[in-house]
């Protein structure tokens, strides 16, 4: 077993996912499934072999440190679920 | 005369020479969309008064003795997958649901300043995960062939709306084939840029080394006019490269003489439907009519791109999805506890079953203990692929393969099977992988459906690649459509 039921509960908390029991056990054996076959790459010998994060060649892109064009606050919280005095709004924290 | 059946090189011609206006032009399409889009269903969103009153705009300039571009007054569907000002956008998400973005991402930006006419948002798997754009949150799509099967994914709506003539072209995303999968199982030309060629400003992330805008178009020509506008160099997008922009209809040239091509012999190996390899072959045989020196490759370790690939986009798709949290935009439980328990919910709730697995793959392979072992070496694989393509670009100009093992399935076949499901990108996810482009060709049919071939060319190589797709379809000669 790649991952376990134990394991993938774990994982749901991390990633702040809410699972019922049915679901992890649902996820549990297709993620076992698919970690079986992409753990198959574990058995490659790539111990001289650097990384590859992107496909092209990037340095440190950066921008002149000027204030430019911005949302406005009113557009910027167009979108949010709940929203006050220019705030995003959220339940009670402490 | 039915204008939705025609290309953009077509209309456009009509629209210079006044002979249709745009208005008449969008009216086609839009009577086209009211008979077929009940059984075809591609669009999650259709924005018929918007786009007359743009047509009318367009008519205007027509009138006033304006000069238009090749991309004015043309009915264009886009991907509901990039941010379009004013005009909801849902990734084909139930968390997206309601969500009305306040800016336009810089690809459909480049468009509309060339005058299209968008005629809607299509339908996807949500987030862009999967492969049958049966994991949108919404509806199915059906390909316009059969209807009872699935017409590709993740850009199954935007590959559907070309096929069944419901817009005269659509954009797409590609993160391991979303374009080129869907654009062969529908019998249409789809086309992925090199990684960094079109700006992923407002294009919602999924996973952000591989994402790629490209279009979905009738024939290489449209493909080659709408690339001309879509690229470009934008500092919005760190990622973005700049380059001195070709004229791509240039590189549209019948011959192939002196050309090389490499067929890797992995992509022609076991898992490919003979009947797709017969095809193919015949494919081959145009290639070298035209001139071509055609030779088996190979790749020695494309082989591990499907497993490279489900460790690296969900690792990515982990993190960028970490931003749907109920919190600036999209749903949100109504009744939540507290801050965790609004968290855990809105994201239980909002996001379907492949999202969540994914988000969770993601998770695991990048968490205290497997990092090394899963992310890390998965990285290490994507170098090894990308060693193998530049060996191979030695010898080669361009590499071609099928795009995909076997014809459109069945809706609901691979539904409960993940691991099959991600099978069916197999020939397209080495491609992402390395950053390279690749285009999809029709190149003839199995069982009366469409069967694609995959024409892969070198970073920034696209002329080259346009080029092989043009003369292979020029002699091919396709003009099959779907019977609706």
């Amino acid at each position: 077993m790649a991952i376990s039921e134990k394991d993938v509960k774990h994982v749901a908390w991390l990633a702040r996912l809410a699972l019922d029991d049915a679901e992890v056990e649902k996820f549990a054996k297709q993620l076992d499934v698919i970690l079986e076959h992409a753990g198959k790459i574990a058995e490659l010998d790539t111990e001289d072999v650097q990384p590859t994060a992107h496909a092209i060649p990037l340095k440190n892109v950066l921008r002149e440190d000027k204030v430019g064009r911005c949302l406005a606050p009113e557009v910027a919280l167009a979108n949010a679920p709940h929203q006050e005095d220019q705030a995003f709004v959220v339940p009670r924290i402490v | 005369m039915e204008l939705f059946k025609l290309t953009i090189h077509e209309l456009h011609e009509k629209l210079v020479s006044k002979e249709i206006s745009a208005k008449e032009l969008a009216q086609s399409v839009f009577s086209r969309i009211d008979d077929v889009e009940e059984r075809v269903k591609s669009y999650i969103t259709v924005t018929r008064d918007e786009a007359l009153a743009k047509a009318a705009e367009i008519d205007k300039k027509i009138a006033g003795g304006e000069s238009i571009g090749p991309l004015a007054g043309i009915p264009t569907a886009i991907k509901d997958v990039m941010n379009t000002e004013g005009i909801r956008t849902t990734c084909g998400s139930k968390i997206l649901g309601n969500y009305v973005p306040v800016y336009t991402s810089t690809a459909v930006k480049n468009l509309l300043e060339e005058g299209i006419v968008m005629t809607g948002k299509t339908n996807m798997d949500e987030f862009a995960m999967g492969s049958s754009t049966e994991n949108s949150g919404f509806f199915v799509t059906r390909n316009p062939w059969d209807l009872e099967r699935v017409p590709g994914g993740s850009s199954g709506g935007s590959a559907s709306v070309v096929a069944a003539d419901e817009a005269i072209f659509s954009l797409g995303s590609d993160t391991g084939g979303s374009i080129r999968q869907p654009a062969a199982l529908c019998g249409i030309v789809g086309m992925k840029p090199t990684y960094g060629l079109v700006s992923r400003f407002g294009l919602i992330a999924f996973a952000s080394s591989l994402d790629q805008i490209g279009p979905f178009t009738k024939d290489v020509t449209d493909c080659a006019i709408v690339l001309n506008y879509l690229i470009g160099h934008d500092s919005n997008d760190s990622t973005s490269v700049k380059i001195d922009k070709p004229d791509y209809t240039k590189a549209l040239v019948n011959d192939l003489n002196g050309i090389k091509i490499g067929v890797p012999k992995e992509l022609m190996a076991e898992g490919i439907d003979s009947k797709i390899k017969a095809v193919i072959e015949n494919s081959l045989k145009i290639l070298e009519a035209n001139g071509a020196v055609v030779a088996e490759t190979s790749l020695p370790n494309i082989e591990h791109s499907l497993s490279a690939y489900y460790i690296i986009a969900p690792a990515e798709a982990s993190s960028n999805l970490a931003r749907f949290d109920g919190v600036r935009y999209g749903y949100r439980v109504p009744d939540a506890e507290d801050l965790i328990d609004m968290y855990m919910r809105t994201r239980a709730e909002g996001f379907g079953d492949e999202v969540k697995r994914r988000i969770m793959l993601g998770t695991y392979a990048l968490s205290a203990g497997y990092y090394d072992a899963y992310y890390g070496q998965a990285q290490k694989v994507r170098t090894l692929i990308m060693d193998d393509f530049n060996r191979a670009f030695v010898d080669y100009d361009v590499l071609v393969s099928p795009t995909t093992p076997t014809t459109a399935f069945k809706i609901g076949e691979k539904v409960g099977d993940p691991l099959s499901m991600y099978l069916s990108d197999i020939c397209t996810i080495p491609v992402n992988l390395a950053g390279l482009p690749g285009i999809s060709v029709p190149c003839g049919t199995v069982d009366g459906l469409p069967v694609g071939l995959q024409v892969i060319g070198k970073t920034l190589g696209e002329e080259m690649m346009l080029r092989v797709a043009y003369s292979f379809e020029q002699s091919f000669g396709w003009s099959e459509k779907p019977k609706l």
